[in-house]
């Protein structure tokens, strides 16, 4: 009993630490394609938020301003493909594309640079993104441990739920939420009513790189203490993933986020002991996604001008 | 009523000599447009003369060239349509401009929308959306969801949606176009009672019956130009079809008597379910017979779609039995249904009926892409296959010439229908379905079209025609079949049809 | 003839020329980035020359480029039928396993038995990555794109795991399969790549490539097959009209599509891979396929040529350290070149004339122009655009007499 409570509560753990950098970046990517635009360049903006997090954190000493560099260098990137899509008319999967290329490119070529590796030098604890309620509870009963274990985790990680409510009121409770939400069903309908299209979906596309680069920092500042060119591998797809499963919506998302981390979860917990291949176990996330989506999820209303660039007239 | 403008007030729009260029395109050429308070004015024009750009740039959506536009006398830059709003314009589209998945209140308030601090006050929104429909007695349910309601009540939210914003002036562009004689009334009344309360109205239409049933001025524009401003009771229809058409134009169709032939298209007791599942054809009956045209009347969302769509073995029904020449094509391929008989000109030739990035000659083979002369072995032969685009282009008369390998996304929308009308054709088969086929074009091109449908029918081909354009069921059919609520309710002979029965039957007043 | 014709015709496309100033533009920004890390731009592009202009480097080339052209195909192929086979990275993973296990396992066969028994095994699995992906979105509607993410991590997973049984796994401390059958090597002759002075992999899959660039031309171009993907790929409702089966459709087209990625994944593995490791991250084959189809404007042609430029870069990159210039500088290129593809409109607007002008005028208003370019049956209005000027003016004539 005590050891299925204490799995049970690594497996809690592990399964906000996997989800916590999913959900930033699902809720940026909601933010994208609710608007209209498709971002598959989340993974691209992820990668240069993990790296700019770290960096500046291991220079300035203060894990938060890490943090908050981390989503400036992913908004940098959202707006360069904000510019493409939103101002150019670019195709969006061509620029998200070019964006997946740039940003992990551009921040191995400075890590090259500035530390002689494509690694950065670890962070120390100070660095690092702290973590929360440590000590609080009496690790020496069963039930602290597991308390100590789901709880005592990193501020990153109550943050994310935060910012999962707040995104949640700014879509369905205000102005800019309704707005938004608009342009990305009819944007012709919005110009005649005087909203400007263009600079809603540009500021949306700008907050997703902002968020997708909070949800890198997390991964190298948080889970593990420093960046390396596997640090994101594919986490902007599952992301993305997520956002389709979750129907469009950040609650949605949040779901389809957590199931994934539970499942990457399950991995650590299986790993060591069951004697299944760790290879096979690997694999959990991915199948029982699909087989979440045959089951129960099917068919995902995409917003009506998803991926159409939107032209005004002059 | 608000004709007597003698106490010379000055006019709330005035738009003098605008030209619009796109590239080297001229879309107005020197426009002229005086409304006064209190007036319906109506604006007519073809398909493509450019009345919407014209009103496009009163609603600032797109900039003038050149040229003034004066509200109440003030010189105004309409740099985008907020100044048009606050300069006190609305304007209804012809394609609504509402959000399906968003609520009557939602769409209405969207851009103005009350607040609370940083929260939307939906609750004041929703208050303020009941008490401007009651000021104006067009009552809606601010609840439901756009995609929920029908067109009629849609356009109702578009007007409100103008009304809410605190419009003086509005436009309607083509208001009638998806509407039934019925709602066409009540929208004239809302009309008039609008300009009763200070209103005045701006109202393109090409249809000539509705400017001289609410309207008291007339502006004509044609090819971009300005003709004449008229005042609608001193002039005719036709006075007004030549000014828009600029020739004499007939609107009779030359169709001779015939005797209809043995029966080539029977539906017994169809039944079907629209796309949310809910039934739309009740036990449908109809027989098309040969040497003769049978037109549907009816209001969108019958069943008149699932009908054509289950004819054409694009969707399935529940229940019930189709046969072409007595074969069923009931439930089986849009293929099978082809090669047994049935063709069509489809409602939309952009969504259904043509793939627009393909080259003309490959549209015109899309049926018969794998058959012998234009495919040997699965390889298509590029030499037949244009040599018949050749032709078809020359006698159909699609323009621009040698276009057989352009892509037919770059054709007019005319020319894109003949392309359709020469694939069909050619395809020649004893049954032809048409759905809305003058949709979009003007008077020329719906001559053109009219008068295939007409030789076919004289060649001894079956055709059943569906149209939403009253004036077209009416002057094209040999036999009338009203549709309502999923059923035929009526069959009227095509000569003894009157619009104000027809209408009624559309509405499920008439009897059966 | 044709065929010389249509390559005639890409080069003098304005689209040609636009990804050329892409390309320009994509070494330029790279050149800034040279500077800024104080590295000569003129070292390092050197270098990048000088290591392809080589026989032996054009050889390196020809070896790097092989896998990209296939994967550049499949995407290509799935871009002209409508689909986005971002599910070219597991397709050809699960290819190149197929192949590995089918070259380890049946070491013994004769190399004319072996090699195509290798091929078909990989494309076989590569068609059926697709298959699933397309069964998923035909029967459940599920978001191809969505499925083929997962699928390309199953793919990589299941590679590793494969990678790791026993009997297929290296006997020796490597994390990696055992080296394949040289029976199942695609490699040119030793003797002859010594007398060349070719890299020490070369080998014969790019006629494979070739072969297989050709045949997807023939059947997007020529074949009712590629009519059929084509239409349902622009149009699926008229598709549908026309009587063409659509689910079928889009399950030929990713068939084929996982086809072409696996084939790739064969060559790689025959040919200069020799066995396939135990990795921890993907190996981007597929995304450079994508990259691959983008530069090359999803034709097959373009895909072979833009799938050299990319194998010239990925080998001249490896050898960017020697002068003291990052690896990565190649991302930062090719990034540069997909993104100004990607806003290529922008070309039409600062350089052209009076034509690209109206081209974007006419996007802008389409809706309007259309009608407006409606000549009747009587010649009521001009056409307009699109060099009619001749008829425009007679109708105009005309018009004025009928008033």
């Amino acid at each position: 009993m005590t050891d299925v409570i204490n799995s049970l509560g690594i497996l809690l753990f592990a399964t906000l630490a996997y989800g916590t950098p999913l959900i930033y970046a699902a809720l940026g990517s909601c933010f994208s394609e609710i608007s209209g635009v498709v971002n598959i360049g989340i993974e691209g903006m992820m990668t240069a938020g993990a790296f700019t997090g770290t960096v500046t954190a291991y220079f300035t000493g203060n894990p938060w301003i890490g943090f908050l560099c981390g989503g400036l260098a992913g908004m940098l990137f959202g707006a360069l493909h904000a510019l493409a899509t939103v101002r150019l008319g670019a195709d969006q999967t061509i620029a998200g594309t070019a964006i997946n290329m740039l940003g992990p490119g551009l921040v191995i070529m400075i890590a090259r640079v500035l530390f002689n590796s494509t690694d950065t030098i670890p962070l120390t604890p100070e660095q690092r993104m702290p973590r929360l309620l440590t000590g609080v509870f009496d690790t020496t009963t069963t039930f602290g441990r597991f308390m100590d274990n789901v709880f005592s985790t990193y501020a990153s990680t109550y943050l994310v739920f935060v910012a999962v409510i707040i995104v949640w009121f700014v879509f369905y409770k205000t102005r800019f939420g309704l707005r938004m939400r608009a342009c990305g069903e009819h944007p012709a309908a919005c110009e005649t009513l005087g909203i400007n299209v263009l600079r809603t979906r540009f500021l949306c596309v700008c907050m997703s790189g902002f968020l997708a680069g909070l949800g890198g920092a997390c991964v190298t500042m948080a889970i593990s203490n420093q960046f390396r060119p596997i640090s994101i591998v594919g986490q902007g797809f599952i992301a993305i993933a997520a956002v389709i499963f979750g129907k469009f919506r950040p609650h949605g998302a949040l779901i389809g986020c957590l199931l994934f981390g539970f499942c990457s979860g399950l991995k650590t917990v299986l790993g060591g002991s069951s004697g299944i291949d760790t290879q096979l176990i690997s694999m959990i996330p991915y199948v029982v996604t699909v087989l979440v989506l045959i089951l129960f999820v099917g068919k995902s209303r995409v917003p009506s001008a998803s991926g159409k660039p939107f032209i005004k007239a002059r | 009523m608000g004709k007597e403008h003698v106490d010379m007030n000055t006019p709330v729009i005035e738009m003098r000599n605008i030209v619009k260029k796109f590239g080297d395109f001229t879309a107005n050429d020197g426009i002229y447009l005086t409304v006064h308070k209190g007036e319906i004015h109506a604006i007519l024009g073809e398909n493509g003369a450019g009345k919407s750009t014209l009103m496009n740039q009163l609603y600032g959506l797109i900039r003038p060239t050149s040229g003034d536009i004066l509200v109440r006398g003030q010189k105004i830059e309409m740099n985008n349509p907020r100044d048009a709003i606050a300069a006190g314009i609305g304007m209804v589209h012809q394609h609504f401009m509402l959000i399906q998945p968003f609520t009557v209140t939602e769409n209405i308030v969207l851009g103005t929308e009350p607040v609370n601090g940083i929260k939307l006050d939906m609750v004041k929104a929703r208050q303020n959306v009941l008490d401007i429909s009651e000021k104006y007695g067009l009552s809606i349910d601010p609840d439901a969801r756009i995609e929920d309601i029908s067109v009629g009540m849609q356009q109702r939210v578009e007007i409100l949606k103008a009304l809410y914003r605190g419009a003086e002036i509005l436009i309607l562009d083509e208001p009638t176009s998806s509407l039934t004689p019925q709602e066409i009334l009540e929208l004239i009344q809302i009309m008039h009672k609008l300009t009763e309360d200070g209103k005045s109205i701006i109202l393109i239409t090409h249809k000539l019956k509705e400017i001289k049933e609410s309207a008291d001025f007339c502006t004509i524009i044609r090819l971009g130009k300005y003709i004449s401003t008229v005042d609608v009771d001193t002039v005719t229809e036709s006075d007004l079809a030549n000014m828009m058409v600029g020739r004499n134009v007939t609107f009779k169709v030359d169709k001779p008597e015939m005797e209809p032939g043995e029966v080539v298209l029977e539906v017994k007791d169809l039944h079907a379910k629209d796309y949310r599942d809910v039934e739309i054809l009740k036990g449908l009956n109809l027989k098309v017979r040969r040497n003769e045209i049978v037109g549907i009347a009816g209001i969108d969302g019958n069943g008149q779609t699932e009908l054509v769509e289950i004819i054409t073995g694009l969707k399935k029904g529940t229940e019930g039995e189709v046969l072409v020449n007595g074969v069923s094509v009931y439930n089986k391929t849009p293929h099978f249904g082809f090669e047994h008989g049935v063709s069509s000109i489809p409602a939309d030739r952009q969504k259904h009926g043509l793939v627009l990035a393909h080259s003309v000659e490959d549209n015109l083979i899309l049926q018969n892409y794998k058959k012998d002369p234009y495919a040997k072995k699965s390889i298509l032969q590029r030499g037949p296959i244009f040599s018949h685009a050749q032709e078809a282009i020359a006698k159909f008369d699609i323009r621009p010439g040698g276009s057989e390998k352009r892509a037919a996304g770059t054709l007019s929308g005319g020319n894109q229908q003949k392309v359709i009308i020469a694939r069909e054709v050619y395809n020649d088969k004893d049954l032809l379905i048409a759905v809305n086929p003058t949709r979009g074009l003007d008077v020329g091109a719906i001559e053109y079209v009219h008068g295939y449908l007409v030789e076919q029918r004289n060649k001894g081909k079956a055709i059943l025609l569906v149209s939403f354009e009253l004036d077209e069921i009416m002057s094209l059919s040999d036999v009338i079949d009203v549709i309502f609520d999923g059923r035929i309710v009526s069959r009227v002979p095509g000569k003894e049809a009157d619009e104000k029965t027809l209408g009624l039957m559309m509405a499920g007043g008439g009897k059966a | 003839m044709k065929k010389k014709r249509s390559v005639l015709e890409i080069i003098s496309s304005v689209r040609f020329i636009h990804i050329l100033l892409a390309i320009i533009l994509g070494f330029m920004v790279g050149a800034i980035f040279l500077a800024v890390m104080g590295v000569s731009v003129g070292d390092a592009y050197g270098k990048l020359l000088d290591s392809v202009t080589t026989v032996k480097g054009l050889s390196y080339v020809i070896v790097y480029a092989t896998p990209y052209i296939l994967t550049g195909l499949s995407v290509a192929f799935s871009f002209k039928t409508g689909v986005f086979n971002i599910g070219a990275e597991g397709q050809f993973v699960v290819g190149s396993m197929a192949a590995a296990v089918t070259g380890i396992l049946l070491k013994d066969l004769p190399k004319p038995v072996l090699i195509p028994l290798c091929f078909i095994a990989a494309m076989l699995a590569g068609a059926l990555w697709g298959i699933i992906v397309a069964t998923l979105k035909t029967k459940w509607g599920i978001n191809e794109v969505l499925a083929m993410i997962m699928f390309n991590w199953i793919a990589f997973y299941l590679s590793n795991y494969i990678a790791g049984l026993p009997g297929i796994k290296n006997t020796g401390t490597a994390e990696a399969t055992q080296t394949i059958s040289e029976n199942a090597r695609t490699l040119l002759s030793k003797d002859f790549i010594n007398k060349m002075g070719l890299a020490p992999t070369a080998n014969w899959g790019i006629l494979v490539a070739i072969a297989a660039m050709i045949l997807v031309w023939f059947i997007i171009e020529k074949t009712t097959l590629g009519y059929e993907l084509k239409t349902v790929g622009s149009n699926r409702f008229a598709a549908e009209y026309g009587g063409i089966g659509v689910n079928r459709s889009i399950l030929t087209a990713l068939a084929i599509s996982g086809a072409l990625a696996g084939l790739g994944g064969a060559l790689q593995v025959m040919g200069m891979g020799s066995r396939i490791s135990i990795f921890s991250a993907q190996e981007g084959f597929g995304f450079g396929g994508i990259v691959v189809a983008l530069i090359g404007c999803s034709n097959p042609f373009g895909a072979l040529a833009a799938g050299l430029f990319y194998g010239a870069l990925t080998y001249g990159g490896s050898k960017l350290n020697l002068v003291g210039a990052p690896t990565q500088l190649i991302s930062v290129i090719v990034g540069t070149v997909v993104f100004f593809i990607a806003i290529s409109v922008i070309f039409e607007r600062l350089g052209g004339g009076l034509r690209a002008r109206r081209n974007a005028a006419a996007r802008a208003d389409k809706e309007k122009r259309e009608a407006a370019k409606e000549p009747p049956a009587e010649a009521v209005k001009p056409p307009e655009g699109d060099g009619a000027a001749g008829p425009a003016s007679e109708n105009e004539g005309k018009e004025g007499e009928a008033k």
